[in-house]
């Protein structure tokens, strides 16, 4: 009887997706073939809007050439892989440190606060100067722009959930350290993974405005290049790789967080108010 | 030598057994509004608890009765008065109670076995020990075989079991309840009452039990308590003159529906 049912939905679920899956190809061809018309009838100029064909050219060009995969993706990928694992290490270290004890929280988090509400690519320009045009100022600037989504998030989750559960807690004279790890951070996980996801593609940001200002590789500087040759086709295709990265790191992420926060019924709704 | 130590075990035996398990001695509870002011939500309680007893608080709601609760539990001190365990001042050990809430108050990442078996292991119980008692802890609630399903597969009444095991998983002599049947629906609120009998009756433990339903008091308990309204206070004790052994029929009984109604006027008294 249980079996059935969970066969039943899951057969379900697989036609779900496949419905899903159809419709968003039809999008796709419904956009592709827009873009088309467009750019046929000559509504735009091929050097504001190249045609679909010269698109998938220059991304297929990009595809197959080793140089821009060693060059340019392969190290804007590694810039935003070690920004993210310094930002998501960082916060959540730091996000327990915030909430230790009330008086904590309410003398710094009004730091917290002001440091996010200033856009961190602003600093971007300072900390070249201060680290120099190496990989130290890269990784930085990615760091720094993907730390606050998860810090945040880590704190409104270590604060999340019924407050009954550690009343349970109290009342077995479980210490802090016990209901940190049984309550308080299980509790959190939705709201981690959330903050992660987000960071995922702050990362990549990060990534390519340190990359626009001061490097000769990367998928940012490769970004200004072109634009300097008028290769509006050949920015069409980094444009299709960085987003292609940043769908790849929220799938990888999406994947994580299912295994670990199987139980929470919005695991998905759960992002901390930034 | 051994004279001396066997008289005065018999004594210590004697006296223990004499104590009350719990006593609340002139307990009284204020807190501070953000206003500044004081308020007082318990004044002056005086209760005993004896070993294996069943105690109903019942009373108006917000009459302070989760306070006491928690007072009597240690989670709060009290602003006057003493709470002695068998005698002894002292505030009572987590291994000496048990708690249920409202709700279920499962965590939804554990199976309903880990769930239950989840006091057992912040008290540091060995595994070989509660792991034997969470199964016939489970097979005692009914829920056989839901052990390794998650709390948000099973209805709210099943999952109010699962908490009622969890509460007696480390074996406490005491059980705090503070309204447990309060969220479900009365006719699962009935079975959950008869069973609840049941549990007791297999598990000889002591419950203070806190409810706003006059029938389910009568029904569990060896004395209700009827409280006041704030700062409350114990209105009247009613002793239950009702055979230990109580099932569904009883409720039907004449002796039931007049021990209700003596409540249902104390209750009344006043108004409120």
């Amino acid at each position: 009887m249980v079996t059935n049912s969970v066969t039943a939905n899951r057969r379900e679920n697989l036609l779900d997706s496949a419905v899903t899956m159809s419709l968003s190809f039809c999008l796709l061809v419904v956009i592709i073939i827009i873009w088309q018309i467009v750019t046929t009838f000559g509504v735009l100029p091929a050097y504001l809007l190249p045609t679909p064909a010269a698109t998938a050219q220059a991304i297929w060009h990009d595809l197959i050439d080793p140089q821009f995969w060693s060059g340019q993706l392969l190290q804007t990928l590694y810039v935003v892989l070690v920004g993210f694992v310094i930002a998501a290490v960082m916060g959540i270290l730091i996000g327990p440190l915030l909430i230790v004890h009330p008086l904590v929280e309410r003398s710094v988090y009004p730091f917290v606060v002001a440091f996010q509400a200033m856009p961190k690519i602003a600093m971007a320009p300072l900390i070249l100067v201060w680290f120099g045009y190496g990989h130290t100022s890269k990784f930085l600037i990615t760091a720094l722009v993907a730390f606050f989504p998860v810090v945040v998030n880590v704190i409104a989750g270590l604060k999340a959930g019924d407050e009954r559960q550690l009343i349970l807690m109290r009342a077995l004279r479980a210490g802090w350290w016990t209901r940190m790890i049984r309550v308080r951070i299980p509790n959190a996980l939705p709201y981690i993974f959330a903050g992660l996801d987000i960071a995922a593609v702050f990362a990549v940001i990060g990534a390519v405005v340190a990359e626009f200002l001061g490097s000769s590789n990367g998928l940012g500087s490769l970004v200004i290049i072109r634009q300097t040759n008028v290769d509006t086709p050949g920015l069409f295709s980094v444009l299709f790789f960085l987003a292609a990265m940043g769908s790849l790191l929220h799938f990888v992420i999406d994947a994580v967080a299912k295994k670990f926060t199987f139980w929470s019924q919005s695991a998905d709704t759960k992002v901390a108010k930034r | 030598m051994t004279d001396v130590c066997a008289i005065d075990e018999l004594v210590n035996h004697k006296s223990r057994n004499k104590m009350p398990l719990l006593s609340i001695n002139g307990v009284s509870k204020s807190y501070e509004t953000r206003r500044g002011d004081n308020v007082l939500a318990i004044g002056e309680v005086n209760l005993q608890l004896a070993e294996q007893e069943f105690v109903s608080l019942i009373g108006p709601s917000g009459c302070g009765k989760s306070t006491l609760l928690h007072v009597a539990s240690g989670l709060l001190r009290p602003t006057t008065g003493q709470v002695l365990v068998r005698g002894e001042s002292r505030p009572i050990r987590a291994e000496e109670f048990g708690m249920v809430f409202q709700d279920a108050v499962l965590f939804p990442w554990l199976t309903i076995r880990q769930n239950i078996e989840m006091p057992a292991q912040v008290l540091r119980i060995p595994k070989h020990v509660y792991r034997q008692r969470s199964t016939q802890l489970i097979e005692l609630v009914g829920l056989a075989n839901f052990g390794d399903m998650y709390p948000r597969e099973l209805s709210g009444g099943m999952q109010q079991r699962a908490s009622i095991a969890r509460s007696l998983i480390h074996d406490p002599e005491l059980l705090f309840m503070d309204e447990p049947f309060g969220a479900v629906d009365a006719i699962t609120r009935e079975a959950l009452n008869i069973e609840l009998q049941r549990i007791r009756t297999v598990a000889r433990k002591s419950v203070l039990f806190v409810t706003h339903s006059i029938a389910e008091a009568v029904f569990l308990s060896d004395r209700v308590v009827v409280m006041s309204s704030r700062p409350s206070q114990i209105r009247s004790v009613i002793d239950i003159d009702l055979p230990a052994e109580r099932g569904p029929e009883l409720i039907e009984s004449p002796e039931f529906d007049s021990i209700v109604r003596k409540i249902h006027r104390e209750l009344g008294r006043h108004g409120h």
